[in-house]
């Protein structure tokens, strides 16, 4: 049978060559654009028709193996649940992209990079789709360094601006340091479990510190990807310097590919040790709390949405610590919340993520300003665009209505079973994530609040909001679809219970029983409801608002603000001032530089208050710890640029070393 | 089975019908504390029905979010205190894991009212709506960690069960010390000295009265009672784990509900009569404190 991983096939193999006939094409012509769309279109039909064959055969894992003539490994491809799920954004959100594009990088506007850009979006989705679906080591990583490669030239599409090239540079460098460890950690699971046969169970009779060290390896070399703290510098910048779409593909999908890898990790032993996800647990809690306190004193609202990605990757990171953690001590319950809220909070972080970068998309088109600080009213300027901006971040604070309290609401519960007295003790200290992640969405709101407050809402701060309009239909359609994902998923969560629990199953098949289900632990069908009613009711009230306002109004005024005769609009608070008293709570954490003003005058003089906030691991650790490490290799600088006498010299006496050693 | 249909009517009728009595009775405990007869009892509900009938002026910047937002808060808070259990009764909506909703219910609240805030372009509502986004962040770990209490005394996870716990069993210090320490929260999210002065709209003070400068009409009169009821529903929650008895007589146990609110109510009046604001750079000190009370609470549990 195998239809549908031979149909997934085919649908990557459309994925890959998208973006290859538009190079043969005319770099003035939007012929190349619209083949790269429709072939894009074609790819993800192919795997919904895939993903439906799957599902309707009953979750049964489908694996294809074909041997090829490289001396390691063989072409050996397999999906199950896991993979199906995982593989859902990716189809998604690069078709919306594409859609996307066809408004927002115009192929005749353009010209330069439109084409590299579209071959790259294609390999880096292929390539994303085949580690999802790679079951050998060596298939694995060739894909994983194909998604790299085209990533960067993505991020580098605008190359002429140095920011971006820095940017590049610098995710450049991650990356690979993450590939070496995935390489090392590759090579030590053929030693132990003898192929390159992925993901099967080590035996237990493993000595500790191999298993230990595939463990880290993998955290590294995954949690580079993933962007989990403190190994997400590159993230910041890349995610702000790329293409507003690609910012969008980049946060929304390929971060998940980083939690994959960690998803598989955690099942390569049956029992594995309590550090494993005690370390996920602590390393999720830590990456959320930070990465939001980055995200909420942010001036560059790309960046904003990038830190809070890594919010989100954290959240994500603390269900897999948890359900670690159910599986090394028997716990069903805390593997079924623990896995199957990360996994739900995957498919929400895919559906709002890629809707903010999208909308930041159309604010960037509009007004051509990164800057949060610039902006300001364009919600009377660009309506649509609000109001989708405005539900996707009600989304993505996990507030009630909305899919993002569904998905949270499963790792909290997770986390405070282990605080029922009735089961074992020893784990009780796991429901101190509870506060952690509170925190989190007290954060989330903050910096939200910050973002939409001083984009939309308010007088505009400078001149370049005057041509903001809302743009067509093209930038606005992915935008609705991804918002109508977002509803559809908070009133019918039982589309995704199914797929939730049998991925629970494929990971922990011992533990979990295929019929097993949420309802004793947290009744999503009750939620639902409530989410119904408070979008229903939501809705309803502001048709009553909107009749009831045209009897009661009686006048509408500049803003009264306890009196002032003329308010400016410099008056209002700006995104910086917003953020400037979680700053001052988080000093220890984020050195800002503030530019001080003038003082010792009678008189006050013209002074400006500015907020930077540098990423301090990158910026107070990496960049000064290279710089050491170049000034210490400088030392050996006088080594070099010697004449060739002197090289001989070098090579007749390692020579003699040499010999000397053969002798002993 | 009488009481079944009849105690969750009851506790509805006082949800919609009972917070204003609450600021009344605080202004009313304060004058007298002050030698003074201070305003009628029920002066809030005649205020907010003035309100009502008032048009609105509303201000040329602002969207759909400011009219909403009164509105949103309302209903959030609304469904807040079907959740909560009043007295020794049930609550009318109970479910596993309703204690999450009720958390990020007034989460939502409080998103709306900020963008409201912001919403005006005024650097007056900019500042409360920064200062109440700071405090929020400190606040949730307090009250997390004190339902954290509640959640390893009872079992559960659900709010019914929780708050209606200490009632098996003896006052214990680990609840006591939450109760100390949500109370604290209860100060700090409904606007009242140490926090913040209600009565006051100068710069210094203002967190929450500040966001509503330019609500007018029935906007206003919505946002008072929705902060009365929210302060009805948090005092709800607080004395289930202060004074934790019953008499299990259904009609003594709601009027000892109502003697309760208005106790609560005088003695956050005498809190504001004798204490002084404290300055705004310590306030986040008080909220750290209230956690570390809800923690130790919690380490007390767990030993």
């Amino acid at each position: 049978m195998n239809m549908s991983i031979y149909t997934m096939l085919a649908s990557t193999l459309s994925m890959a060559i998208s973006g290859a006939p538009g190079l043969l094409f005319s770099r003035r012509s939007m012929t190349g654009q619209w083949i790269a769309t429709l072939l894009n279109l074609l790819a993800t039909l192919l795997g919904i028709v895939a993903l439906l064959a799957f599902v309707s055969g009953g979750y049964h894992s489908e694996n294809v193996a074909w041997p090829w003539t490289l001396p390691w490994g063989g072409f050996a491809v397999g999906i199950d649940t896991i993979t199906a799920l995982f593989l859902m954004p990716i189809l998604g959100v690069s078709l919306l992209g594409s859609i996307y594009a066809m408004a927002y990088w115009k192929q005749t506007q353009h010209p330069g990079n439109g084409r590299k850009l579209r071959f790259c979006w294609g390999l880096m989705n292929a390539g994303m789709m085949m580690v999802v679906l790679a079951g050998d080591g060596v298939l694995f990583l060739m894909a994983w360094e194909i998604m790299a490669l085209a990533a960067f030239f993505l991020i580098t599409t605008e190359d002429h601006n140095p920011c971006v090239r820095e940017a590049g540079w610098i995710y450049l460098i991650a990356a690979h340091i993450g590939m070496i460890a995935l390489v090392a950690m590759f090579v030590l699971l053929r030693l132990t479990a003898g192929s390159f046969d992925l993901w099967m169970t080590i035996h237990s009779s493993v000595p500790q510190g191999m298993a230990a060290a595939i463990f880290l390896l993998a955290l590294a070399g995954f949690g580079l990807k993933a962007g989990i703290m403190p190994l997400h510098v590159w993230l910041p910048g890349a995610h702000a310097n790329a293409p507003s779409h690609v910012s969008a593909l980049f946060s929304g999908v390929m971060l998940n590919v980083g939690i994959y890898g960690l998803v598989r990790i955690g099942e390569i032993m049956t029992v594995p040790p309590l550090w494993w996800g005690a370390t996920l647990l602590i390393l999720g809690a830590g990456s959320a709390v930070a990465g939001m306190i980055f995200a909420v004193c942010q001036n560059d609202y790309k960046r904003l949405l990038a830190y809070s990605s890594i919010e989100n990757m954290g959240i994500i990171c603390i269900g897999l610590g948890l359900a670690t953690i159910g599986r090394t001590c028997h716990r069903s319950d805390l593997v079924l919340l623990g896995l199957g809220g990360a996994l739900f909070h995957i498919l929400n972080h895919s559906l709002f993520k890629p809707l903010l970068f999208l909308g930041a998309g159309n604010i960037l088109h509009a007004t051509d300003t990164r800057k949060i600080d610039a902006l300001g009213g364009l919600a009377g300027k660009m309506p649509v665009t609000a109001d989708l901006f405005f539900m996707g971040s009600l989304a993505i604070c996990g507030l009630p209505g909305l899919n993002g309290f569904l998905s949270e609401w499963l790792i909290y519960l997770g986390l405070l079973r282990t605080a029922i007295a009735a089961h074992a003790d020893t784990l009780v200290w796991i429901s101190l994530a509870v506060p952690a992640l509170a925190i989190t969405g007290a954060l989330a709101v903050a910096g939200f609040v910050k973002l939409f407050g001083s984009v939309f809402l308010g007088n505009k701060r400078s001149a370049v909001v005057d041509h903001a309009h809302d743009p067509g239909a093209g930038t606005l359609v992915p935008l609705a679809i991804l918002a109508l994902g977002c509803v559809a998923l908070a009133l019918f969560p039982e589309l995704i219970i199914r797929l939730l629990v049998s991925a629970a199953h494929a990971w922990a098949p011992q533990m979990i029983a295929s019929t097993a289900s949420f309802g004793s632990l947290a009744p999503l069908q009750e939620m639902a409801k409530l989410n119904a009613g408070l979008l229903i009711g939501g809705t309803a009230l502001l048709l009553l608002i909107g009749i009831v306002r045209q009897q009661k109004i009686r006048a509408a005024i500049p803003t009264w603000s306890c009196g002032f005769a003329r308010p400016v609009a410099r008056m209002q608070y700006t995104g910086a001032s917003f953020s400037r008293m979680m700053a001052q709570l988080f000093t220890w954490m984020i050195p800002v530089k503030p530019a001080v003003p003038p003082e010792g005058c009678y008189v006050p003089q013209p002074a400006q208050w500015t907020q930077d906030v540098p990423d301090t691991v990158l910026d107070r650790g990496l960049i000064p710890g290279f710089a050491l490490v170049q000034r210490l290799l400088e030392r050996f600088r006088p080594l070099q640029n010697k004449p060739v006498n002197v090289y001989l010299a070098y090579m007749l006496a390692i020579l003699l070393l040499l010999l000397l050693a053969l002798c002993f | 089975m009488f009481y079944n249909v009849i105690n969750p009517l009851i506790h509805i009728g006082l949800l919609m019908a009972m917070p204003p009595l609450l600021p009344g009775v605080i202004n009313k405990t304060k004058a007298f504390v002050a030698g003074r007869k201070g305003p009628p009892l029920l002066q809030p509900y005649f205020d907010i029905y003035k309100l009502l009938r008032k048009g609105m002026v509303i201000s040329s910047a602002t969207t759909w979010i400011f009219q909403a937002a009164p509105v949103v808060t309302l209903a959030a808070t609304l469904l807040a205190g079907l959740l909560v259990p009043f007295g020794p009764f049930a609550a009318p909506i109970h479910f596993t894991g309703d204690l999450i909703l009720f958390v990020y219910l007034f989460g939502l609240a409080r998103f709306f009212t900020t963008s409201a805030a912001l919403d005006t372009g005024s650097s007056f509502e900019g500042m409360g709506a920064a200062r109440e986004v700071t405090f929020a962040c400190l606040s949730e770990a307090a009250v997390l960690l004190g339902l954290l209490v509640l959640v390893r005394l009872s079992g559960s996870v659900s709010l019914t069960p929780m708050l209606l716990a200490p009632l098996a069993h003896r006052p214990e210090a680990p609840v006591l010390l939450a109760a100390a320490g949500l109370f604290i929260v209860l100060l700090a999210e409904n606007s009242r000295i140490p926090v913040d002065d209600p009565n006051t709209h100068l710069e210094l003070t203002m967190i929450h009265e500040v966001m509503v400068l330019d609500h007018s009409g029935p906007l206003l009169g919505l946002i008072n009672y929705g902060s009365a009821m929210k302060l009805f529903v948090l005092s709800a929650l607080v004395l289930h784990l202060l004074v934790p008895f019953h008499i299990g007589v259904p009609v003594a146990d709601w009027v000892l509900f109502l003697v309760e609110m208005i106790a609560m109510a005088g003695v956050i009046g005498m809190v504001e009569s004798f204490m002084a604001r404290l300055q705004m750079r310590h306030v986040p000190t008080l909220l750290a404190a209230a956690s570390l009370l809800c923690g130790f609470g919690f380490v007390l549990m767990v030993r």
